[in-house]
């Protein structure tokens, strides 16, 4: 106990960082998701290619390797940035393909006469998407993003492999350092993440009981 | 308030707006529009009558390019159809269009859903939009209803939004694929009536409809489709009273039994 309270700040730190991860490769995957989402239900038939494939690749390789890529492979090819903006690139692109099938979906749960109604008046393939469909396919957007965004929390810990020291990395140091607490910083480290996960995961299921009302 | 002051249409009445040259379509190997040529001029109201599955959504969708076409042209006030992106876009913002199912956008009052178009594609002050889109509610009836949403109306008072969506947008032509099909019965006359002024005021109205009370008020020409071609046109007095073709008397026979 005293170990876990005496490092309280470098497991804060740690936190901190892990929070700075999440919500960067959060906004970052939500707009780019959004980007390839709508690309997946273009009329252009080479957009909606480009989209299908990267989420294709993208969603069934494991994380570790898109990290490996961005730390190790793109160096190789003068693509030199700190290690913490690797992770954020990493975390972006992957989870992007999560939110980028989210927002498909989304868009198909609304009714083709909506968008139909919208190009009839002359709307543009993007003024439809966005004043007309993505409004109306938010409730069913928003419950999966949340899972999303939830399952991103614990997965910036794989940047702990990759010379970040976010929450994991901390509690791992400390470990190292005082292994006889290792419990306690094992403890302080789920109880980090647990402060945004269940939250996260309580607002997903009451969003998701008001889209099951509202329906 | 008149059709011919907002729309622009009085400018040689008569004159060919919409003309379809040997249009042909196919899904996959059924040839859905077959040699289909049809003028249909400045002012007119067209009937397009036929038994279901004979083209007759197709033909109407083709002239907004909400379906494409394989084979011929159409083309808009003298201008063939643009194939995609923004100048696709202005076309059909000229060619107003009331669906079956109305399609009114679910998350918009009525008001907004129909200065929407304006607003975003006529690029018009909203305060103007507003105005527009007031006259046009109290004209199909439906001023007092401005701040509901589409799901809190009847079907009636719904397609009646719709059309006043589309008069919104200053349209060149309107095209109506079966605007009362998906109705209660009392409600189809109050979306009849709204058309029947439309076209006595100079709206040229492509209208797909099986009701005959309509195509005899207000048609200048019926067009009798069977199996993706115009099997017969006539004038509607003369198409129901003496219909030429074995298809067309078969077909008449049947809704006249009803
Ligand atoms: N998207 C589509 N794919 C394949 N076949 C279609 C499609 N839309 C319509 N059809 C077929 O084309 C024919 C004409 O349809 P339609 O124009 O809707 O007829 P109508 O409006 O006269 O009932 C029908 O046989 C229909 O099944
Ligand atoms: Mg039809």
């Amino acid at each position: 106990m005293d170990a876990l309270v005496d490092n309280l700040d470098l497991i804060l730190k740690g936190f901190w960082t892990t929070i700075q991860l999440t919500v960067v490769a959060s906004i970052a995957a939500l707009l780019l998701g959004t980007v390839l989402g709508t690309m997946r239900v273009s009329p252009i038939p080479p957009l909606r290619w480009l989209g299908a494939a990267y989420v294709e690749i993208v969603r069934n390789t494991p994380l570790t390797l898109v990290f490996f890529f961005m730390v190790f492979v793109a160096p190789q090819v003068d693509i030199v940035v700190e290690f913490k903006t690797s992770a954020y690139v990493a975390l972006s692109v992957y989870t992007a393909a999560f939110v980028c099938e989210a927002v498909r979906s989304g868009i198909n749960s609304v009714s083709t006469g909506q968008a139909e109604a919208a190009r009839a008046i002359g709307m543009t393939f993007s003024q439809s998407i966005s004043t007309v469909i993505l409004p109306q396919a938010m409730r069913s957007i928003i419950p999966p993003l949340i899972n999303i965004f939830v399952a991103l929390t614990k997965n910036t810990s794989v940047a702990a492999g990759f010379f970040v020291t976010e929450l994991f990395a901390s509690g791992r140091d400390l470990n190292l350092r005082h292994p006889s607490d290792g419990l306690w910083f094992l403890g302080g480290v789920a109880f980090f993440y647990l402060l945004i996960t269940i939250p996260a995961g309580i607002a997903a299921s009451q969003l998701e009981r008001k889209v099951a009302i509202a329906r | 308030m008149t059709v011919t002051e907002q729309g622009g249409t009085e400018a040689a009445t008569g004159q060919p707006l919409v003309v379809l040259d040997g249009v042909n379509k196919w899904y996959g190997d059924l040839h859905v529009l077959q040699d289909i040529n049809l003028t249909i001029k400045r002012g007119e109201v067209v009937v397009v009558i036929g038994p279901s599955g004979s083209g007759k959504s197709t033909l109407c969708r083709a002239i907004n390019r909400l379906e494409t076409i394989q084979k011929g042209s159409i083309t808009l006030d003298g201008k063939p159809l643009p194939e995609e992106g923004k100048a696709l876009a202005a076309l059909r913002a000229d060619v107003g269009m009331v669906f079956q199912s109305f399609n009114l956008f679910a998350h918009k009052t009525i008001l907004q859903n129909v200065t929407l178009g304006p607003i975003k594609v006529r690029n018009m002050k909203k305060a103007e939009a507003q105005d527009r889109a007031k006259e046009l509610l109290d004209r199909v009836g439906i001023g007092h209803q401005a701040d509901k949403y589409p799901a809190q109306l009847s079907g009636g008072q719904q397609q009646r939004v719709a059309i006043a969506r589309a008069l919104a947008m200053n349209p060149k032509v309107m095209l109506f694929d079966e605007p009362t099909s998906a109705l209660d019965p009392e409600m189809i006359a109050e979306v009849l009536d709204v058309m029947v002024d439309l076209a006595k005021q100079g709206m040229t109205m492509v209208v797909v409809t099986h009701e005959m009370g309509f195509a005899r008020t207000a048609a200048d020409r019926v067009i009798f489709m069977a199996d993706g071609a115009i099997v017969e046109e006539n004038t509607p007095e003369e198409f129901f009273t003496n219909p030429q073709s074995d298809r067309a008397k078969d077909f008449l026979g049947k809704i006249l039994k009803h």
